[in-house]
């Protein structure tokens, strides 16, 4: 019974991801890091920096997510990822009610 | 608590005479075991204290008077950085999480010991590391740092003094102090007994956990920022130096988005050693447990949002200084939250007036003159006046001397027989206390009126209208400094000299008072089940309703 | 949350307890995270008041070798979690070579980094040169930041590549095994870090123009 329900507990770390899925993940970000230099060489202006950041965030969520296998762990590990992101967004921010109002 | 009876074979041997691998000293520096890693910092940290504090009662000698009174203008200016560094790295940043809460956290969970015990005792080898490259950087040639302990540019990129053993020492600490935290937040998610849900952890685990994440989130932000000052004086890289196109005040937005919380990591073990200590005196269940819980946390996270009230006379932007003017009032709600909490719980309590308490009723008072002083200082109005005085000196002292420095104290006394298995003589303890106090307020609140009549920190020299004032906070340096001696002296006495304490002496029902004096090696025999909250003094509240 | 890690606690901890290393794990990067925020705070700030120059300066960057080197550091990304899964099938050789090639995709990178520095200097472009300090300041910042932030990065790769050949020695000789794998998996976690740390530093520092 003990043995049973240490295992269980370990269930969600011991979750096994298919080579295909890495792959197809993998494919995605490739294709995202194309998107980005391509976006790079067209004439966005002020927006450049948004999507260069968006799609960032979008591959960091799918590094988190399937290579680092936060979707297969427990809930709380990603909201200590959320806690620790929003920090250092608030750090940035605060600081740029700073300098963004000199 | 209640405590599912366990069996009690015979005696084991206490922690101290339990068999180790290792012979003499090693078996101290080599242990994993927390309590006796709680010890080392102890010893290390007071060391530290000791020599940090003797500088301070040096450098208020040299303002008795007007002019050079025993030592150098330069000699003055590496004495207060080295003061402040020794005070804040090596003895409040530390102090509490690493002595008590080393000690006593996995006991008061029910654990065996920290989840990660080799690094702890890794984090005690980086903090004493940390702690000799500080004071040798003194007697390296180029002289002891002189820009402060706030280490700001261009001077610390200039100056020619070692400033660079000096960050190293800090970054190293800082290193010392993630991995302290990082060690506790998993030992309170993974290891605490069964039974002890979050809301039935003694509060000051609370507090440490609340730190603890602190600690994690908020010092890898100093550790880079001093590696930059490094890096700039090595290969001459732009960041920071205005010459080459930085902004200095970015550095110090860097080094406040960490020193300002660390003045959270310095405060809240001490609030959790007040919740902790105040209900067992004052025979009582704490009054709004969760509160004090949620506070914690509460006071973690917005006290992470005011850094750049140290900076509003530097030249930030208005919007800058209103929104960290604002933020700055908000820590002041989950702050107050504890105090009212604490009067209450002392309200119709059978107050028991030991050592602890004592220290702890200075805490409260000197804790709420700090924190008012702090409003002031978060005004923006008042702030242009008193900053960079005496008045700021006053108000830190107040919250990080007259708070965390007499709650760790009182925790030294509370604590002190389960660590030792002595009591302490209560007589000399009770006179230090009262010297102490005294001392504290005579030099530190003179301090405020010194700061309030213009008198500018960091100076050497004054003039002679604030002789009256600095001639009374140096009498007053010299009561502290004396208590403090009474009381180290009193508790290693009583270290040899001390009867022995049983398991509970103070009658605290948290479950460090269930193991004996000294714990045992792995702290209990049977991994005890937990099944009410801490602090249940029923027994002794029916019988006070019944009066 | 709380009280399903209550009742993990209840078991004890006599039992290896993985879950608990890789918690710990997870706080060690968020501190790596926030150690290479306080990087990006500056950066955003200089970028913010530098705008221009930053994009002046960033024409000196190859945006094909950044582009080579974010390939090799996701592909290096993808073995590193592929030998997770073949660990967990109990292949030992294919976790062998999966981690294997992780390090040499990471020895690429250092290969191709090296080559990109070595160019700069060449040209004249390092902190304190005579050339640079006539530059605009801007440029100046911009160069001190891509050197301190590639180069901190580059420090972290090395770190990444010293402990995935201590894994690998412990995969060897059965140290890690089907049954127990946690420190691979954090090797790997430290890996993914090292992953996402660049997925935003090659837009922010070659992509500008």
């Amino acid at each position: 019974m003990d043995q049973h329900e240490h295992s269980q507990e370990h269930g969600e770390g011991t979750h096994i991801v298919s080579y295909a899925r890495y792959i197809m993940i993998w494919i995605g970000l490739v294709m995202l890091t194309g998107t980005t230099v391509a976006l790079s060489g067209m004439d966005l202006g002020r927006w450049i920096i948004l999507t260069a950041l968006t799609i960032a965030s979008i591959k960091t969520t799918l590094v988190l997510s399937i290579f680092m296998h936060l979707k297969f762990e427990d809930k709380m590990y990603r909201y200590f990822v959320l806690i620790a992101g929003s920090t250092f967004l608030i750090f940035i921010s605060l600081t740029f009610f700073d300098y963004a109002f000199r | 608590m209640a405590i599912a009876a366990a069996a009690h074979g015979a005696p084991e041997p206490d922690f101290y005479h339990a068999p180790s691998k290792h012979k003499g000293i090693f078996a101290w520096i080599l242990s994993t075991d927390h309590k006796r890693i709680g010890i080392l910092y102890l010893f290390s940290l007071l060391t530290f204290f000791l020599i940090a504090a003797t500088l301070g009662v040096l450098m208020r000698l040299e303002m008795l008077t007007p002019g050079k009174t025993i030592i150098e203008p330069q000699t003055y200016n590496t004495f207060f950085t080295l003061h402040g560094i020794m005070m804040i790295f090596l003895f409040i940043i530390p102090g509490l999480p690493a002595v008590f809460g080393n000690f006593m956290m996995p006991i008061m969970i029910g654990a065996k010991d920290v989840f990660f015990p080799r690094l702890n005792l890794l984090s005690w080898w980086l903090f004493l590391a940390g702690g000799l490259l500080a004071l040798v950087s003194v007697f390296l040639p180029g002289g002891a740092t002189d820009t402060g302990w706030t280490f700001y540019v261009p001077y610390s990129i200039r100056t020619s003094t070692n400033v660079i053993p000096a960050l190293m020492a800090a970054f190293i600490l800082g290193f010392s102090s993630i991995l302290t935290g990082l060690n506790f937040v998993t030992t309170i998610h993974r290891m605490r007994a069964p039974g002890m849900t979050w809301f039935r952890m003694p509060l000051f685990v609370w507090s440490l956990y609340a730190t603890a994440w602190v600690q994690i989130l908020a010092t890898p932000i100093i550790g880079i920022t001093l590696l930059l000052v490094a890096i700039e004086r090595w290969f001459g890289v732009g960041i920071f130096d205005p010459s080459l196109g930085g902004d200095p005040i970015l550095y110090q937005h860097l080094f406040w988005i960490y020193s300002h919380p660390a003045v959270y990591i310095m405060i809240l073990p001490g609030l959790g050693v007040v919740s902790e200590i105040l209900p067992v005196f004052a025979r009582r269940t704490i009054f709004g447990y969760k509160f004090i819980a949620y506070s914690s946390l509460a006071i973690a996270f917005v006290g992470s949002l005011v850094w750049a009230h140290h900076m509003f006379t530097v030249g930030m932007s208005n919007t800058g200084m209103f929104v960290f003017s604002f933020l700055t009032f908000l820590v002041s709600i989950p702050s107050a939250i504890k105090v009212f909490n604490w009067i209450a719980t002392l309200y119709k309590g059978s107050i028991a007036l030991e050592v602890p308490l004592l220290f702890i009723l200075s805490f409260i008072v000197q804790f709420c003159i700090g924190g008012f002083t702090g409003l002031m200082l978060g005004a923006l109005a008042v702030n242009i006046h008193v900053t960079d005085t005496y008045f700021v000196v006053g108000h830190f002292h107040y919250v990080m001397f007259g708070g965390t420095g007499f709650g760790l104290f009182a925790a030294l006394h509370y604590w002190f027989p389960k660590m030792t298995g002595k009591m302490f003589k209560k007589k000399p303890a009770v006179v230090s206390w009262f010297m102490v106090t005294i001392g504290f307020n005579v030099l530190y609140f003179t301090m405020f009126i010194l700061g309030y009549q213009g008198m500018p920190r960091r100076y050497y020299d004054y003039l002679p209208q604030f002789q009256t004032l600095h001639v009374i906070a140096t009498v007053g340096s010299w009561i502290l400094y004396s208590g403090i001696l009474v009381m180290f002296v009193n508790l290693l006495i009583s270290l040899r000299k001390g009867e022995k304490a049983g398991a509970n002496p103070w009658g605290g029902e948290t479950l460090e008072w269930t193991v004996p004096s000294p714990p045992p090696l792995e702290n209990f025999d049977v991994v005890p089940t937990v099944t009410t909250g801490p602090y249940d003094y029923s027994k002794y509240e029916a019988v006070q309703e019944a009066k | 949350m709380s009280s399903e890690v209550a009742t993990a606690t209840t078991q004890g901890h006599t039992h290896r307890d993985d879950a608990g290393t890789k918690l710990g794990m997870w706080l060690f990067l968020f501190t790596e995270l926030i150690l290479f925020g306080g990087l990006f705070i500056i950066y955003a700030v200089y970028r913010f008041s530098h705008g221009a120059e930053f994009e002046l300066a960033a024409n000196e960057l190859d945006r094909l070798v950044g582009t080579v080197n974010t390939i090799i550091l996701l592909t290096s990304s993808l073995t590193v979690a592929m030998s997770i899964t073949a660990i967990q099938e109990g292949k030992k050789n294919l976790t062998l070579l999966l981690v294997g090639m992780t390090v040499v995709l990471a020895f690429a990178f250092l290969l191709n980094k090296y080559f990109e520095w070595d160019h700069k200097i060449v040209a004249g472009i390092y902190p304190g040169s005579p050339d640079l300090i006539n530059k605009p300041q801007g440029v100046i910042l911009y160069f001190g930041l891509y050197y301190v932030m590639t180069g901190l990065h580059a420090l972290h790769v090395i770190i990444g590549m010293v402990v995935l050949v201590v894994m690998m020695f412990f995969v060897k000789n059965g140290t890690i095994h089907k049954g127990s794998f946690v420190r691979l998996e954090a090797g790997a976690l430290y890996w993914h870090l090292v992953d996402i740390i660049w997925i935003f530093l090659f837009p922010l520092f070659y992509l500008l123009h």
